[in-house]
């Protein structure tokens, strides 16, 4: 085990009829299938991030060695191993995102928000990151917030989007 | 004159993605015709051979032959698993197949997972499309309480579950072996082959990997008959395809057209992309995903022998990579004459490290290494010694890989050195210019003796 120290998550009844069905997804003896359903499933409902302790966790419910969860959530991007901000904003810079002007984006965030990218604002509301190809070149340029993508970035789009995640008037997961 | 629209049909039609008007506009009638007219499971495969279906993830194998080697006799359970994780730069056409009209894929799937005698259906979404997997949960949600799934489907004795996987977020997983790794929830390595899938696949069990277009054109396939479907299209490349078209164009978006348009055509018309914005030149096009080679505007429009280009999968690659490109994933991505061929380049070669997997050397070092010499070249450190460096790097990832990855990094890079390396020498030559310009390409570099 990396750590004892962070908690771990309380599994309510309603939860665990949560976890049952993405286990039953997978013939008998293959639960281990569940692994990257379940580490989001625990992503969200941890703040957004996955302590060592919430990885012991689910190899516990899976019945599997807890190396075997740190290999899977170390390799892929979408776990984060470090708590973000409230609205994690990931801004796509690949190619097609790139020469529709996702720089400018990115350059717009940053002095925006006053943080540089990886970087979380002080009031822990927003976290700054740019990602590679989402899958939404022919509307960039655009970003992921939790659930959803916001495409066809501009400034203005920008100010009206991060004043309504300060008024929680946006969903996220 | 617009082609035929074979996907796309209804997807203009308002609540085309609930069951209710999907089936209204004759949504499950091919599994109809499956069930009760043609009833042989190889049969329905024979029709998939007929049909030219080649795979529209990227690859372009037969469908049908594909399916023709899935292990029958094992005794094994036997596994339909739909690639849905769309992520090779340029490419966003499954997600739109499936976000509009996502009872399409599940149609497909029961007609294919018939065909394969398969019980369970797996489609591993990427897990980025987190909104896109609730719209394909709620569908097959729809499609059993109507009874197209499950146990006994519409009497026929056939049984089947359709089950949804979120990746989350590692564009290897969309090669075949990968993917079945990470459904087995493991780290996204692909597997060396032999074994392929169709043999030992998806917990050792002979499986079948096909992209979410590829199981969607079954439909079409079926309702019309394979010979039919075969008639549209130009030799070898039959049928429709979804192209997702992005970049400096006046109309960016997913089109389905007949294989075989001209590829001016595709770029100005206004049916599709409706020519370069801002009234600009156009200047190059990746045409087939971030991996394919880039391509000039003289050699996208004819090819060598001045003949038109057509959005074929053997019209394309005319010319080999020497002087030509391919179909790909119809990821089709437009440059305008300001568009600064390194800096893109810089972008892909930092996304392809970004997802190397890790497990072979020339891949993870040399994605890691073209990086970085493209950054040097691009932010104005770089010598010509680095051009002659860069492609050295690249010929040594190409074909020295366990999966396509280490060759889908390498050949943009090699594409951008050959058709354009007076871009490069001019980062090396004028630096400053390239800052001046915010990285903006200077049109007169192309005259320039350097």
């Amino acid at each position: 085990m990396l750590t004892v120290k962070e908690p771990t998550i309380v599994i309510t009844p309603d939860m665990q009829r949560e976890i049952d069905i993405m286990i039953a997804k997978y013939p008998e003896g293959k639960q281990k299938s569940a692994l990257i359903p379940l580490l989001h499933f625990m992503q969200d409902h941890n703040d957004n991030w996955l302590p060592a302790s919430v990885m012991d966790q689910v190899a516990g419910i899976l019945g599997i060695k807890p190396v075997e969860v740190y290999e899977v959530a170390t390799f892929y991007s979408m776990f984060n191993l470090k708590p973000v901000g409230r609205y994690l904003l990931e801004v796509c810079h690949t190619g097609p995102c790139m020469i529709s002007g996702s720089d400018k984006i990115v350059d717009y965030l940053k002095s925006k928000l006053q943080i540089e990218v990886g970087g979380t604002t002080a009031d822990g509301m927003f976290t700054l990151k740019t990602v590679e190809c989402l899958g939404a070149c022919g509307y960039a340029p655009m970003m992921q917030v939790g659930r959803y993508y916001h495409e066809h970035l501009t400034e203005s789009g920008i100010d009206t989007l991060l004043e309504d995640f300060r008024n929680r008037k946006v969903q996220n997961n | 004159m617009a082609g035929k629209k074979l996907l796309l049909e209804h997807a203009h039609i308002q609540g085309i993605r609930t069951y209710e008007v999907y089936r209204k506009m004759g949504g499950y009638t091919a599994v109809e015709k499956v069930l009760t007219e043609i009833k042989d499971p190889n049969a329905v495969v024979e029709e998939v051979k007929l049909s030219g279906l080649r795979g529209r993830g990227g690859a372009g194998f037969p469908t049908g032959m594909k399916w023709s080697f899935l292990d029958k006799k094992s005794g094994k359970p036997r596994y339909l698993v739909v690639n849905a994780d769309e992520s090779e730069p340029g490419t966003f056409k499954d997600r739109y197949l499936m976000e509009y009209i996502p009872h399409l894929l599940i149609e497909g799937m029961i007609c294919s997972s018939y065909a394969l005698e398969s019980q369970r259906a797996y489609i591993y979404i990427r897990g980025e499309y987190k909104w896109v997997y609730d719209i394909l949960e709620a569908a097959i949600k729809e499609a059993y309480e109507a009874g197209w799934l499950g146990k006994n489907v519409k009497g026929s004795g056939y049984d089947l579950d359709i089950y949804v996987q979120m990746g989350a977020g590692a564009y290897i997983c969309g090669e075949e072996t990968a993917l079945l790794e990470s459904l087995e929830g493991k780290r996204g390595n692909p597997r060396l082959k032999p074994p392929f899938p169709a043999i030992a696949g998806l917990w050792n069990c002979p499986t079948v990997v096909n992209n979410v277009e590829s199981i969607a054109a079954v439909v079409p396939i079926l309702k019309m008959g394979g010979a039919e479907y075969a008639k549209i299209g130009i030799g070898k490349s039959t049928g429709t395809k979804l192209i997702s078209a992005s970049g400096n164009i006046n109309r960016p978006g997913v089109y389905e057209i007949e294989l075989g348009v001209p590829v001016e055509e595709f770029i100005y018309s206004d049916e599709y992309c409706g020519g370069i914005k801002n009234g600009l030149e156009l200047k190059a096009c990746v045409p087939g995903g971030s991996s394919v080679p880039i391509l000039p505007k003289h050699l996208l429009l004819k090819n060598t022998q001045g003949e038109d280009r057509l959005m074929t999968y053997e019209s394309l690659s005319d010319g080999g990579f020497a002087t030509g490109s391919m179909l790909g994933s119809g990821g089709f991505i437009v440059y305008d004459e300001k568009q600064c061929i390194v800096r893109n380049t810089w972008t892909f070669a930092r996304f392809y490290h970004h997802e190397s997997c890790g497990q072979c050397s020339p891949c993870r070092e040399g994605t890691g290494w073209m990086e970085k010499v493209l950054h040097k070249i691009e932010y104005g450190h770089g010598t010509m010694e680095d051009i002659d460096l860069l492609w050295d790097i690249q010929r040594k990832i190409e074909g020295n890989t366990i999966c396509p990855l280490g060759d889908a990094a390498a050949w943009p890079v090699a594409a951008a050195i050959r058709h354009f390396r007076h871009e490069f020498e001019y980062h090396v030559k004028y630096p400053q210019r390239v800052f001046d310009a915010d990285h903006v390409y200077q049109p007169e570099m192309q005259s320039l003796s350097l």
